[in-house]
């Protein structure tokens, strides 16, 4: 009676094993997947006469469905993603670190409770709305608070992006505050330390690696972001020269193109090959994040 | 009123966390330059007690205290204290070794950074960690990984660090609430050592469980038994004549 029980159980232990074990790996066969699939769309381009790799990467003309003389240049555009994330996060992570900070170590009770509850709002709030408010509300706003032409620009979007991007930081950040166990906290205050000097020299750099993957997956989230960008930046193939410039994303020139691109043409696999190359910058900036994370902890 | 002779002075002190009190009325007078334990069993108030000295109980908003507490003839609820002058003066070390995850060298140095309006020179942080270490008997183990993180030493190293970072703040009181409960018996043993040599320079109040402890490690034992103190004396007559007979049931453990 007892073995016969103790063998079910033994059976029943090994089948949630194994299930647990098919739900961890079916994330790299998803990666891989998903890698293997950009890649077979966007990879036979690469062969085309007349494609070229280097000015693909450098050149800023992006004429991709003129009739005399296509051109694939995507310096604009990479420029485009790079300067709205970069002003996105300027933006972002003293605010969205400072909020985290804010909701660990100062608030108590309701404030902290509330507080959590309409961040988390701001993150429910679909990416199409965002770029609502860009067009409507931001355009204008930047059109008479700067004096400039168009309100539909780098700082516009960035500053979607950063709102879009600041929830997810506020609450990994805040988790990874509230993972530094109490007790160095207390020691610090039983020296004199003020709260300040507790943060600044204790809790950030003991909740660092927590820290850079909120920022990261900020990062992650404006990088990706689409719809808003498409909306907010004015969509103009350009490299910016300051933030009232107007541009276009890779993500963006992906989705407004594709449905026009007829399936298996030069130019549906370059946009493709756009694809690509956002993954390949998403994993670079992870890459880099880990390698520096690792750094960090050997000092 | 002001005695010098005694470091801490309470006067119907009570505390509630809340609704419920964790504190009934103390009334204590600790005499400097001594080590004075406090014992009773678990949910007594002695860890609330020593807690109260500091004022780190604070940290939890629903603290009411009432009652007047001298810590060296100043009433540290007065408006004018200052709770980072209060805390420089008066050290404490935790039940967990609570290195800070720094350096050795910087934990030793932190209270010193934070104190200081100019940055100390290179030359004085080297000299008080040197002195520190030296005097809670590390300096010899780690005076060649003083860049080591703090928190990967051993535990006994850890709470030796904890006193140790201290010392260059030149508190005159040192609070201990059961430093050795994590460690130990060579740790114990190590660390009750170093509490009596630095008896005398510094005023040590000691919160234990264990009463053998109490009984090695100190002038003077308080008693106290559901927030109330029963019975303060010399330590040995406190185990060997008690006067209160609650006092004698709980050292010979008919409860606690």
């Amino acid at each position: 009676m007892i073995s016969s029980r103790s063998k079910l159980s033994l059976y029943g232990e090994k089948a949630i094993e194994w299930l647990i074990r098919i739900c961890g790996v079916s994330a790299i066969i998803f990666v891989f997947a998903i890698f293997f699939f950009l890649f077979r769309e966007g990879a036979p381009i690469l062969r085309e006469p007349g494609f070229n790799l280097w000015r693909f990467l450098t050149s800023t003309e992006w004429y991709p469905t003129s009739m005399s003389n296509v051109r694939y240049g995507t310096f604009a555009l990479i420029a485009g993603t790079l300067s709205v994330t970069g002003v996105a996060m300027l933006i972002a992570v003293p605010f969205g670190l400072g909020a985290a900070v804010f909701v660990s170590e100062f608030c108590t009770g309701k404030l902290r409770e509330s507080l959590k509850v309409i961040i988390e709002l701001l993150a429910a709030i679909p990416s199409i709305v965002w770029g609502f408010i860009g067009l409507t509300v931001m355009n204008p706003l930047i059109q008479t608070v700067f004096h400039v032409q168009v309100g539909l620009n780098v700082l516009n979007a960035a500053l979607l992006l950063a709102l879009m991007s600041i929830p997810v930081m506020v609450s990994i950040g805040e988790d990874a505050l509230k993972a530094v166990p109490d007790s160095y906290r207390e020691g610090a205050l039983a020296l004199g330390a003020t709260r300040w000097q507790v943060i600044y020299r204790i809790l950030l750099p003991a909740a660092k690696n927590g820290l850079l993957a909120a920022v990261l997956l900020g990062v992650g989230r404006a990088v990706g972001e689409t719809m808003a960008v498409l909306m907010a930046t004015g969509h103009a193939v350009n490299v910016p020269h300051s933030i009232f410039d107007s541009v276009r994303t890779l993500t963006a020139t992906i989705a407004a193109e594709l449905g026009e691109a007829s399936q298996g043409s030069p130019h549906y696999r370059v946009l493709f090959l756009i694809g690509i190359l956002l993954f390949t910058l998403t994993f670079i900036v992870n890459l880099v994040a880990d390698l520096v994370v690792r750094g960090i902890n050997r000092k | 009123m002001s005695d010098t002779r005694m470091s801490i002075t309470t006067r119907d002190l009570k505390l509630w966390y809340g609704k419920f009190q964790a504190l009934k009325g103390i009334d204590l007078d600790i005499k400097s330059g001594m080590i004075t334990s406090l014992i009773g069993p678990s949910g007594c108030g002695k860890t609330t007690l020593l807690r109260c000295f500091n004022r780190i109980n604070e940290r939890y908003g629903n603290v009411t205290t009432t009652g007047e507490i001298k810590l060296l003839g100043k009433n540290i609820y007065d408006p004018d204290v200052s709770l980072i002058e209060l805390r420089k003066a008066i050290g404490m070390v935790f039940q967990r070794p609570n290195p800070l995850p720094i350096s050795i060298y910087e934990n030793v140095v932190f209270g010193l950074l934070i104190h200081s309006e100019n940055k100390p020179s290179r030359r004085d942080l080297d000299d008080a960690v040197e002195k520190a270490l030296t005097e809670v008997g590390l300096w010899k183990d780690l005076k060649d990984r003083l860049n080591d993180r703090a928190i990967g030493l051993q535990l006994e190293q850890q709470q030796k660090l904890c006193i140790a970072r201290l010392l260059p703040l030149k508190p005159q009181i040192i609070l201990m609430d059961e430093p050795c409960s994590a460690l130990d018996v060579e740790g114990t043993r190590a660390i009750e050592e170093l509490m009596w040599s630095l008896a005398g320079r510094y005023t040590i109040l000691i919160v234990t469980h264990n009463m053998a402890q109490a009984r090695r490690a100190s002038s003077e034992c308080i008693f106290m038994l559901l927030g109330e103190l029963i019975e303060h004396s010399r330590t040995e007559d406190l185990f060997l004549t008690p006067r209160e007979s609650r006092t004698a049931e709980y050292i010979e453990g008919r409860y606690g």
